[in-house]
């Protein structure tokens, strides 16, 4: 199956008396898709009503070819004739029923030729075989909702639905969990859309974003053209900053590994990986000063060669977000107007960005 | 007939009034306790209070009303005479009928607390997992309800073996046919039988006991509605 064969078009219209959605996306066939946004956003509305467990008054939903809904001309499938999977934020697995038979329950209803994954496949790529036999009773939160994907994916879907899986989980329970979820990114064929409001989260999965506000969406795109954009509300830019996909390049002395991206290099803490690993990182804007000339009386390690793209001020007064261009990756930094009038930055001005801090996303 | 004979018949009848009377609950009860469970409707209130009267009302006005409406010139009574299966008051399905209304709240509001308890995510859950309605209802709902449907037989069958004013209303006395056990021990108090009547209604109490047990044991952290 292509991946133009599972796009997503949702366009959703819901009123109600103390909340509105209204919002028209077009979404990737593949990858995961994260819809990100404070809570109140409609972020969970929106994937109800995709998987039509909520049937928005004015509403057109299709995956690939497949129409699910269409309001036009009242067509509306329920969520038992859609193949998809949805994992809600808690695992509700049915509690008459154990692991294996939780399992089972989708796969046996879902029609032979949909399905992609077989009992074995799932509970290995997720770690469950040894909790088959158990009730979903005696098991942890992150064991509970790592059945429930498997579960979901055992349902034959085109496409995975999740809704804050990890939200009512511990740190540690999130830990153990997200290598599983990574590994699903890499080996499923399905699209994902992922529903958080958790920034690391997003950063560390995601593959686009699509980011609401007040029930509209107000941004939508690849991960970090999205992140890069220096227009969008204070919601959002207050946490700004970029994601780089980098590779461990090497491990040097005074426990610092070398990570490689297409715009240079830069060093962190010693990481337990293999050189070659790839690795995710974020950087945040505040964490990015800028200097005209190469600097080395200071303490900053990670000074990457940048050209500016553009300026623009944030909601902090006297405080401006920069954009800047570093070989093709974007990068955020957050600095003072006094700074940007001092140094004179403008667009296509080439300077050093100062990476004070990495965020590895573990 | 001796006096043991009509005690163990009035017992026989007496089982067999409240099996069939449960069966039917239970197939009567589940549906209207889903209904009430689930909807939004504003009817809602007036259902489950119409199902809960007999909890309040004297047996007596429930069995004076039946009577009415089952005899032969009630609504009921022409229907079932239209139909040729003649008049039901002083005969066995007449006391299934007025026991299936009788016995109907202790059935109903088990299993709808049960059902509410249950909430809307299984079968969420279950309907994006390619069940529909009516399999969700049989895979999801009714095993993870199922204490509720234990405790709604077990009091159901309880209630309809206990039962006496509506019994006296509308099946009379008349032995192997609508003489139920309670009739019976009321008979050998009228009677002076002592003796007899302790046998039935110490019968009555062990079973009771036995009856209530059984539910707090099955149901240890939930107390037994009603």
């Amino acid at each position: 199956m292509s991946a133009t064969d599972s796009r997503i078009r949702a366009r959703l219209r819901i009123a109600r008396a103390d909340f509105r959605l209204d919002v028209d996306l077009e979404l990737p066939g593949h990858g995961i898709t994260a819809l990100f946004g404070p809570s109140g956003s409609g972020k969970t509305t929106c994937l109800r009503a995709i998987a039509g467990l909520e049937r928005a008054a004015d509403g057109y939903v299709a995956l690939g070819d497949e129409v699910w809904q269409d309001e036009s001309r009242g067509l509306f499938v329920p969520p038992h004739q859609r193949a998809l999977g949805v994992v809600f934020q808690e695992a509700s697995l049915f509690a008459h029923l154990s692991v294996r038979r939780n399992l089972e329950f989708g796969q046996r209803r879902a029609p032979a030729e949909q399905q992609h994954f077989s009992l074995p496949e799932v509970t290995e790529l997720l770690g469950i075989a040894p909790l088959l036999e158990r009730s979903p009773e005696g098991l942890s939160g992150g064991e509970r909702q790592r059945a429930a994907i498997a579960r979901a994916l055992l349902a034959g879907p085109r496409i995975l639905l999740m809704d804050e899986p990890l939200a009512a989980l511990d740190l540690k329970r999130k830990r153990e969990i997200l290598p599983y979820l990574e590994r699903l990114h890499r080996e499923l064929s399905i699209p994902v859309i992922y529903v958080s409001h958790a920034p690391d989260e997003v950063a560390r999965l995601a593959d686009h974003l699509v980011l609401l506000d007040a029930g509209r969406a107000i941004a939508s795109g690849a991960l970090n053209s999205v992140l890069s954009r220096i227009d969008l509300p204070a919601a959002f830019a207050d946490d700004a900053g970029v994601v780089l996909d980098t590779v461990i390049d090497g491990h040097e002395t005074d426990h610092l590994s070398r990570l490689r991206f297409a715009g240079g290099q830069i060093w962190v803490s010693q990481r337990p990986e293999p050189v070659g690993t790839p690795l995710r990182c974020r950087i945040h804007a505040r964490n990015v000063s800028l200097a005209l000339i190469p600097q080395h009386q200071t303490s900053i390690l990670n000074c990457v060669a940048a050209t500016v793209i553009d300026l623009a001020p944030t909601t902090t007064p006297g405080q401006l977000l920069v954009r800047l261009d570093c070989a093709g990756e974007p990068l955020l930094a957050r600095i003072t107007e006094r700074s940007a009038r001092r140094l004179e930055i403008r667009a296509g001005l080439a300077l050093r960005a100062q990476i004070k801090s990495v965020a590895l996303l573990d | 007939m001796t006096a043991a004979s009509q005690d163990l018949a009035a017992v026989w009848l007496t089982l067999k009034l409240a099996s069939v009377v449960t069966v039917l609950l239970l197939i009567i009860g589940t549906p209207i306790a889903w209904w009430l469970a689930r909807t939004r409707s504003r009817l809602k209130g007036a259902v489950g209070a119409i199902v809960a009267l007999p909890l309040v009302l004297p047996p007596t006005v429930i069995g004076f009303y039946l009577l009415i409406t089952m005899g032969p010139h009630g609504p009921i009574g022409r229907l079932t005479e239209a139909l040729g299966l003649g008049v039901l008051p002083f005969t066995f399905s007449g006391l299934v009928v007025a026991s299936v209304f009788y016995s109907l709240p202790f059935v109903v509001q088990p299993i709808q607390n049960a059902f509410e308890a249950i909430g809307e995510r299984p079968l969420e859950v279950a309907s994006t997992l390619r069940a529909g309605p009516w399999d969700s209802f049989w895979s999801v709902a009714v095993p993870l309800a199922r204490p509720g449907f234990l405790s709604g037989a077990i009091l159901g069958f309880a209630h309809t073996v206990g039962e006496f004013g509506v019994v006296l209303m509308i099946g009379g006395n008349i032995p192997e046919k609508t003489r139920v056990v309670s009739v019976q021990i009321y008979d050998h108090v009228e009677a002076l039988a002592y003796t007899q009547a302790h046998w039935l209604a110490g019968g009555m109490v062990l079973f009771s006991f036995a009856v209530l047990l059984t539910l707090y044991t099955l149901n240890p952290g939930r107390r037994a509605r009603p």
